[in-house]
């Protein structure tokens, strides 16, 4: 006999936890997001994701803590891509498909000659947010408010270098700093979260919020908090779906934000095409 | 004929000594010597690839000189006005976010004050621009966007202003448009203080021959003064590396490129 208990799986306590991560990490993913979408990094961010898959591995073999393994593994990796890309003949997308591919290679062959049976790959390539631990709730949540800081306090150099590097440079705002810092909080935000998403999942929830965003405005102030909303959205949606239907939840997840994206390209579209047709005519001196 | 900044007690704002720039080894400007005085409205003009954009990207201290020295005066405000082909369209920024930009935040919350708003819509109004600010950069006209960009940088109240290619790619009502907004700001007389301006174009007859003052420029600079002085066959050919005719027109130099007859010949005889 079935019976739909729309409360059901709160009563779980792994299920709450899950719950909050899956919306803190939407949150973060939606924030740093708006700068991966807007200064074309998404393809660093998916290199970034298998190289700390591979830190990660080392980490656990060796039995080192998953933060600093994984996360000096990230800087390696970071440090290589921007020596193979400065030789120049080879360019940068392929530097990071060279260095972050060997690096997700080496630790599927390490997971599978020393990995525990108990710790399956899936749940590396495609995430648990059922297996948080209070630390992964408390890692998140740090990285979240760092990051919030940080883009409120840097607001407008954090734009100007984004939109216009060359002008905010003559202009005095210290440009080399702010990639410093958004590359940083980028990393911090995969290390943190790609356990809870998945290696493969996490690319997509650093972009599916922020162009989903990016479609409803165009002021730069309020994708900044729309994108982060939707994020957050898309992360207890696809949470609280995947418990009925039974799939892990990062696939979910996505899924959600996919289902969104494709409803908003659809709205605008329509909508979109009708403002520059509006255009051609609305060009007063 | 390298002359005449003229030379009088004021202090330039700008001065370049035998400066040389390069990427790499091989040198893209060499041995440049001209100063810029309070109040000028300077172009720059030559070929793409003479080195135009790094003589300007040198005054603004992005490119540092290999050799030589640019003097900026003690306290100098620049402001820099880029090429509209190299702005991100698509950036999801509206007219009056694209003008705070430039303006650091006093408070640590970066929301704009009523007094920048007010301030900010004021230039706008200045511009010509009133009723514009919340429209999408890409919602305006070409001349309305070539003013957004000179609101961002008149907001930074700069004693020199920096213009790389302002009429690249503009339709001929909207170069008039920009040429005559730079020569009020230029005068004082669009409600800022005077201020000098640096611009670069290979606009030769549409822009360059209004200007007061013309560097030719390649690789070096080739000749300095008014475009009556400088625009003569040849410095122009020095300058572009091909013959050219000067003609005149309502009393002023009108360039023409030479060597068209072989060309239309070459043309006529294969309609024929």
């Amino acid at each position: 006999m079935f019976s739909f208990d729309a409360t059901e799986p709160f009563q779980y306590e792994f299920f709450r936890n899950g719950l909050v991560i899956a919306g803190l990490a939407g949150a973060l993913c939606g924030l740093i997001g708006v700068f991966v979408v807007l200064r074309n990094m998404s393809y660093i961010g998916h290199g970034l994701s298998h190289a700390v898959f591979g830190g990660a591995a080392l980490a656990a073999v060796l039995d080192f803590n998953y933060f600093v393994g994984a996360g000096l593994w990230g800087l390696l990796s970071g440090f290589m891509i921007g020596r193979v890309s400065r030789r120049r003949i080879i360019g940068a997308d392929a530097a990071i498909g060279v260095v972050t591919t060997a690096s997700f290679a080496l630790g599927l062959a390490l997971q599978a000659r020393y990995g525990q049976a108990s710790r399956s790959i899936d749940a590396v390539l495609f995430g648990n947010v059922l297996g948080v631990f209070p630390s992964d709730i408390a890692a998140v949540a740090g990285v979240a408010v760092v990051s919030v800081v940080v883009v409120v306090v840097l607001y407008r150099r954090l734009l100007f270098s984004t939109f216009d590097p060359e002008v905010a440079g003559v202009s005095g705002v210290n440009v080399p700093a702010m990639e410093a810092m958004l590359m940083l909080l980028l990393s911090a935000t995969i290390l943190v979260t790609v356990r809870v998403i998945g290696v493969l999942l996490i690319s997509a929830l650093l972009v599916l919020p922020a162009a989903t965003a990016r479609m409803m405005t165009n002021s730069f102030g309020r994708m900044l908090w729309l994108s982060p909303v939707l994020g957050t959205a898309f992360g207890l949606l696809g949470m609280y779906a995947s418990w009925y239907a039974d799939v892990p939840s990062g696939a979910v997840i996505i899924l959600a934000g996919t289902a969104a994206f494709a409803v908003v390209y659809a709205v605008v579209g329509v909508r979109g095409r009708m403002r520059m047709a509006g255009l051609e005519h609305a060009h007063p001196a | 004929m390298t002359s005449p900044s003229p030379s009088v007690a004021v202090e330039p704002l700008v001065v370049f000594e035998h400066v040389s720039c390069s990427y790499g080894d091989s040198p893209v400007v060499e041995a440049v010597d001209f100063s810029v005085a309070p109040g000028e409205f300077v172009g720059v003009v030559g070929p793409s690839g003479s080195g135009k954009t790094t003589v300007l990207r040198a005054l603004l201290g992005s490119v540092k000189p290999v050799h030589g020295s640019v003097r900026r005066r003690q306290g100098l405000r620049l402001s820099y006005v880029p090429q509209l082909e190299t702005v991100d369209w698509n950036f999801p920024v509206t007219v009056r976010e694209v003008v705070a930009m430039s303006r650091p935040t006093r408070s640590w919350w970066p929301r704009m004050t009523r007094a920048e708003i007010v301030q900010i819509d004021e230039v706008l109004d200045r511009l010509g621009l009133e009723g514009l600010a919340s429209r999408h950069i890409r919602e305006l006209s070409g001349g309305q966007q070539q003013r957004v960009f000179l609101a961002r940088a008149l907001l930074q109240d700069p004693d020199l202003l920096v213009l790389d290619e302002p009429t690249a790619g503009v339709d001929v009502r909207t170069r008039h448009e920009v040429l005559h907004v730079l020569a009020d700001l230029n005068e004082g007389s669009a409600g800022t203080r005077p201020m000098a301006i640096v611009l670069t174009t290979h606009d030769l007859n549409g822009l360059a021959a209004h200007l007061p003052r013309l560097i030719c420029f390649n690789r070096t600079v080739v000749a300095d003064g008014s475009p009556d002085e400088v625009l003569r066959p040849y410095f122009l050919e020095r300058t572009y590396g091909a013959p050219m005719e000067v003609l005149r027109h309502g009393g002023m130099p009108v360039v023409v490129e030479h060597g068209g007859d072989e060309l239309r010949e070459r043309m006529s005889r294969r309609g024929a």
